[in-house]
């Protein structure tokens, strides 16, 4: 068989791939705001605070040799006990994430089914992401028995709308010609949801399971406060019992913890988003 | 090579009717009437290109002989099985390479997955884009990504190929070239093809035959058979004959527009 000879012409005409170039400069923003992040909290803590109400926030060094270097003594203190909340609420997050990605992608599916639909449910959903969990807690309480649960379902509560707004967009973000290619073929439905509506919406899927993931940690740690039971306790209870007896370093290093399991759910969907999309989309920045 | 006056190489249903439009009118729901009466006839070995305003419905006829609007008046008579649609961009699927984006409308329609590859990847061949398939749309050129979008509509061997103005956002060189492919196209693989443009010039370098459509409501109002053998060398832009022809098309459009 022979082709049109074009081979030769059209070499020229592939678009390269952009190379990434990693520079000190990548690293020097975050460097220097950190840098300034500590200077300030010994100038808070050192300085700024009377003597006697330092002890509400000790120094860096202080969070650091008690906080983080202490494993374990008698009392449950040290950042053993700190790492075993920090799992307990993990747990709990994931889960709760879980369900919700679930949950709220079947709802964002069912609401790009019809128009009607989704100006029935929208509503509620702006409700719920609005509500107050605090106020909801005695509600959750009587219907649901057992911490765990109820802490899910805190996570589910606070976590669910980006998931769904965002999944909801995406699904109809899908081109006209493209939609119009489909029905040209006559496909039915749940063709199009799968090999075009679902596949377009991917890179906004992955900004609500961003927000939704940082969320969900969110979520965990303030069902923590509220819903609790014996044995293991989460970061969010952790953070309340020291910060009950005083015990500054302790409750920083929680803290800091806490953020740090937000700051590795937010990484890892984002280094999920570029292994799965990171081929063919493309994001832009104006120069 | 082959004599041929027109494209078809097929000779057992050379002259048959494909496509037949018959006092197709048009009026969409908010009262606006795109065509009027409108009747022409795609026949087997014809390229029937439909130049005109810009508005004047002539991406109707497109899309209502490939059912994607009902007209409201007269008849359209296809076989819709055998229809291949090329869109005004290139509606590839961004989170395709170009071997998937060619398999797409073969996937549609239930072929098996060893069919299908080998059946892209001979399409990929004729459109030039043996080497590409691992890419993604956004590393192809324009010009790149409507041979993609070919490649998918010839997959299927539509008898009937209807381009609505697919050329118009790209360079005039790129154009140009492919405005060759699917003539060398037309002639290899045998379909009848209806081509949509407001370019006089690709019109009557593509056709057998231009039909001068009025603005809205669109009508034909003029329609010329185009006497140059294939295949056409692009050099024939610059031939006295065919200026000739392409004044007269210009003329029946300034015709139109009042």
């Amino acid at each position: 068989m022979s082709s049109i000879d074009t081979q030769h012409s059209i070499v020229d005409e592939v678009i390269p791939d952009q190379k990434q170039r990693f520079s000190i400069a990548d690293y020097s923003g975050p460097a220097i705001v950190f840098a300034l992040f500590i200077g300030s909290w010994y100038l808070l803590s050192g300085v700024i605070l009377p003597p006697h109400k330092r002890f509400l926030l000790p120094t860096p060094h202080e969070v650091i040799n008690e906080g983080f270097l202490v494993w374990r003594t008698g009392e449950s203190r040290g950042f053993q006990p700190i790492l075993m909340s920090l799992w307990d609420s993990a747990k709990v997050a994931i889960m709760g994430l879980v369900i919700t990605i679930v949950v709220g992608m079947a709802l964002a599916v069912i609401m790009s089914m019809s128009r009607w639909l989704e100006r029935a449910t929208w509503p509620y959903l702006v409700a719920v992401q609005s509500a107050p969990v605090l106020a909801l807690t005695p509600l959750i309480r009587a219907l649901i028995d057992g911490a765990q649960k109820q802490r899910v379902l805190v996570v589910v509560l606070i976590a669910v709308f980006p998931i769904v707004s965002n999944t909801l967009f995406g699904l109809l973000s899908a081109e006209k010609s493209q939609h119009e290619l489909f029905t040209l073929q006559g496909a039915s439905r749940w063709t199009r949801l799968i090999k075009l509506q679902f596949p377009a919406a991917l890179p906004n899927i992955f900004v609500g399971l961003r927000i939704s993931a940082g969320l969900a940690v969110i979520g965990a740690v303030v069902g923590d406060f509220y819903f609790r039971q014996g044995g293991v306790v989460g970061i969010g209870a952790q953070i309340d019992v020291y910060r009950n007896r005083l015990w500054g370093a302790e409750l920083i290093t929680a803290i800091i913890m806490a953020s740090v399991l937000g700051l590795v759910v937010f990484l890892f969907f984002g280094w999920l988003s570029r292994a799965a999309i990171g081929k063919w989309h493309i994001t832009t920045r104006g120069q | 090579m082959f004599e041929m006056q027109t494209g078809a190489n097929m000779s057992n249903n050379s002259g048959q009717t494909l496509l037949d439009f018959s006092s197709v009118s048009m009026t969409f729901p908010d009262g606006t009437r795109a065509l009027d009466n409108v009747s022409l006839s795609v026949n087997a070995g014809e390229f029937v290109t439909v130049v005109g305003p810009s508005g004047c419905g002539k991406s109707t006829l497109l899309r209502i002989a490939s059912n994607l609007e009902s007209n409201t008046g007269g008849t359209c008579s296809v076989d819709r099985d055998s229809i291949g649609y090329v869109f005004q961009d290139a509606t590839l699927m961004p989170w395709r390479t170009v071997q998937k984006n060619v398999e797409l409308i073969a996937e549609l329609h239930g072929l098996s997955k060893t069919d299908r590859k080998e059946k892209a990847a001979e399409a990929i061949d004729l459109v030039g884009l043996r080497g590409f398939e691992d890419k993604y749309p956004r590393q192809l050129s324009g010009g790149m990504r409507m041979r993609a979008s070919l490649a998918r509509s010839l997959v299927m061997k539509p008898k009937v190929f209807l381009f609505d103005e697919p050329f118009g956002a790209l360079d005039e060189i790129t154009r140009e070239r492919l405005n060759d492919e699917v003539l060398q196209l037309f002639q290899r693989e045998g379909f009848a093809g209806m081509f949509i443009t407001h370019s006089i010039t690709e019109a009557v370098y593509m056709s057998t035959k231009v039909l001068v459509m009025s603005a809205r409501p669109g009508r034909i109002v003029a329609s010329f058979d185009i006497p140059f053998e294939y295949p056409r060398n692009h050099d024939l832009r610059y031939e006295p004959a065919f200026a000739e022809m392409c004044g007269e098309i210009s003329h029946a459009l300034r015709g139109a527009h009042q």
